[in-house]
């Protein structure tokens, strides 16, 4: 009798060892992902299938993330924020706005090498002008006006821009100094677009 | 056929909504009513949807000689045994013993042009998304298939292990973030009242808003004049995503497509439908 129960105890290990290993269905998916997606114009495919830290924890789909992890991980994103080196913050507004209307840049059927928009309209209101707004994001209409240009207001703003995930962490809002989107000159303007009383955000 | 109009009337219509939507003062009333009039366009166009073009195109394929072998499709074995092409569609992706893999209606149109038409693989998957000038011939194929299961439920399995796998691999692939914009399938659509712009965007994990979606694949769009499958619709999500492009008809696509079909378990299937 305990011979075979340990008999069938062993085959049921050996099974299960098997299974785990192939309901791994992350590395699965990875590895069919890998081969069955193809670089294209500015979408290269390590770019996507070479996840940094934040995407990988913010792609698991078991769980929440637990505070102390997002803790670490808005930290470490924190660390690597890069300020303006001459100290300025605000360029133009005017060129902010257009930065904020534009969705295009770094999509496979996008130039390499082209001008990458900001797209901040897909998810946010901006400006009483647009109605043509999304909602995934907060509205940002009054931004400065209701916040100022306090000294820490504009650098929270920045490092917001440049990496979201420095104060939530698997926000769904794309980093755009971390990852290139956008150049230092492009987020100064869009600092203008939100922080510049005149700009039509804060009328 | 009953196509009394024309995309001419359809630009025309576009533009009187673009109109709308821009001459409104009030950002939500304009949203509000935008959506309004995009429901009383697709109304207006719903006896009249020019799928139908695609799916009488497709019906003539599928009985049409063609190929090396010069035999039509209609032995083909889309799920429910050869021949069979009412409510198939509303059953995969499914696992095909032949080919021992889950597939979904384009990989399997393929397999079908290759064995029974002697299409080489190059052949059977040329043009999978037509233009003015160069229709697809597989638009029209899935056109007619999938217009073969209006008004079934949409039951795909997952009782077979690679089905359940297929679904599994899906769902990783739906909250799989990366690429410059750190997106995942699940960043535009895992809440619900969600817009990019003034586009709503379905919440495929909630039943209903991923039945109304996925039951209306594939479809007529407007803006390309052309009906188009799922591929192409995730495809574009691809595009959108900042992610590189999947091959046609790969196992991904399929994989991810089990997950979408069975989130939308049970919905009555209305396509190939008319989308913007």
């Amino acid at each position: 009798m305990t011979i075979p129960l340990l008999l069938l105890t062993a085959v049921l290990i050996a099974g299960c060892a098997t299974v785990v290993a192939d309901t791994d269905y992350g590395k699965v998916a990875l590895d069919m992902m890998k081969a069955d997606f193809k670089s294209k114009g500015p979408a290269s495919a390590e770019r996507v299938f070479q996840q940094d830290e934040i995407e990988k924890s913010c792609s698991d789909t078991s769980q929440a993330i637990a505070p102390a992890v997002s803790s670490r991980l808005e930290a470490a994103q924190l660390a690597s924020v890069v300020y303006p080196s001459d100290g300025k913050y605000l360029g133009d507004w005017k060129a902010g706005e257009v930065i904020a209307q534009n969705g295009r840049g770094l999509q496979s059927s996008d130039p390499v090498g082209s001008v990458n928009g900001g797209n901040c309209y897909a998810c946010h209101q901006m400006t009483k002008a647009e109605i043509s707004f999304g909602n995934i994001g907060p509205s940002l209409y009054n931004y400065g006006k209701l916040r100022g240009q306090s000294e820490p207001i504009v650098k929270y703003t920045w490092t917001k821009l440049y990496n979201a995930q420095a104060y939530h962490a698997c926000s769904n809002m794309p980093r755009f100094g971390h990852k290139g989107i956008l150049t230092q000159a492009q987020l100064k303007d869009v600092m203008a677009l939100l922080l510049d009383p005149a700009s039509p955000v804060n009328q | 056929m009953p196509h009394s109009f024309t995309s001419r009337s359809i630009l025309a219509a576009l533009t009187a909504l673009t109109a709308v939507a821009a001459s409104t003062a009030v950002p939500v009333l304009a949203q509000t009513s935008a959506t309004d009039e995009i429901a009383k366009y697709r109304q207006m166009l719903a006896e009249g949807n020019p799928a139908e073009l695609w799916e009488a195109r497709g019906e003539d394929l599928w009985k049409k000689k063609a190929g090396p072998k010069n035999v039509s499709l209609e032995q083909c074995d889309l799920g429910k045994g050869p021949g069979v092409v009412k409510g198939a569609y509303a059953e995969l992706p499914r696992y095909f013993k032949d080919t021992n893999k889950v597939m979904d209606l384009e990989q399997r149109l393929i397999q079908c042009r290759t064995t029974l038409q002697g299409l080489s693989y190059a052949e059977a998957v040329k043009t999978p998304f037509g233009s003015a000038g160069n229709p697809s011939i597989i638009e029209g194929l899935v056109a007619y298939i999938a217009g073969e299961s209006r008004g079934m439920k949409m039951a795909a399995s997952a009782s077979h292990p690679a089905e359940k796998r297929a679904y599994e691999i899906g769902k990783q692939m739906f909250y799989f973030r990366g690429g410059s914009h750190d997106f995942a399938c699940a960043t535009c659509h895992s809440a619900s009242g969600q817009r990019i712009r003034l586009q709503q965007l379905p919440n495929l994990l909630d039943k209903k808003d991923a039945q109304m979606t996925y039951a209306t694949w594939p479809a007529y769009r407007v803006s390309q004049g052309e009906v188009r499958t799922m591929q192409h619709r995730l495809n574009d999500c691809y595009r959108q995503q900042r992610f590189p492009e999947p091959v046609y008809a790969s196992d991904s696509l399929t994989a991810l497509t089990m997950y979408l079909a069975k989130n939308a378990e049970g919905a009555v299937y209305d396509g190939p439908a008319l989308k913007r």
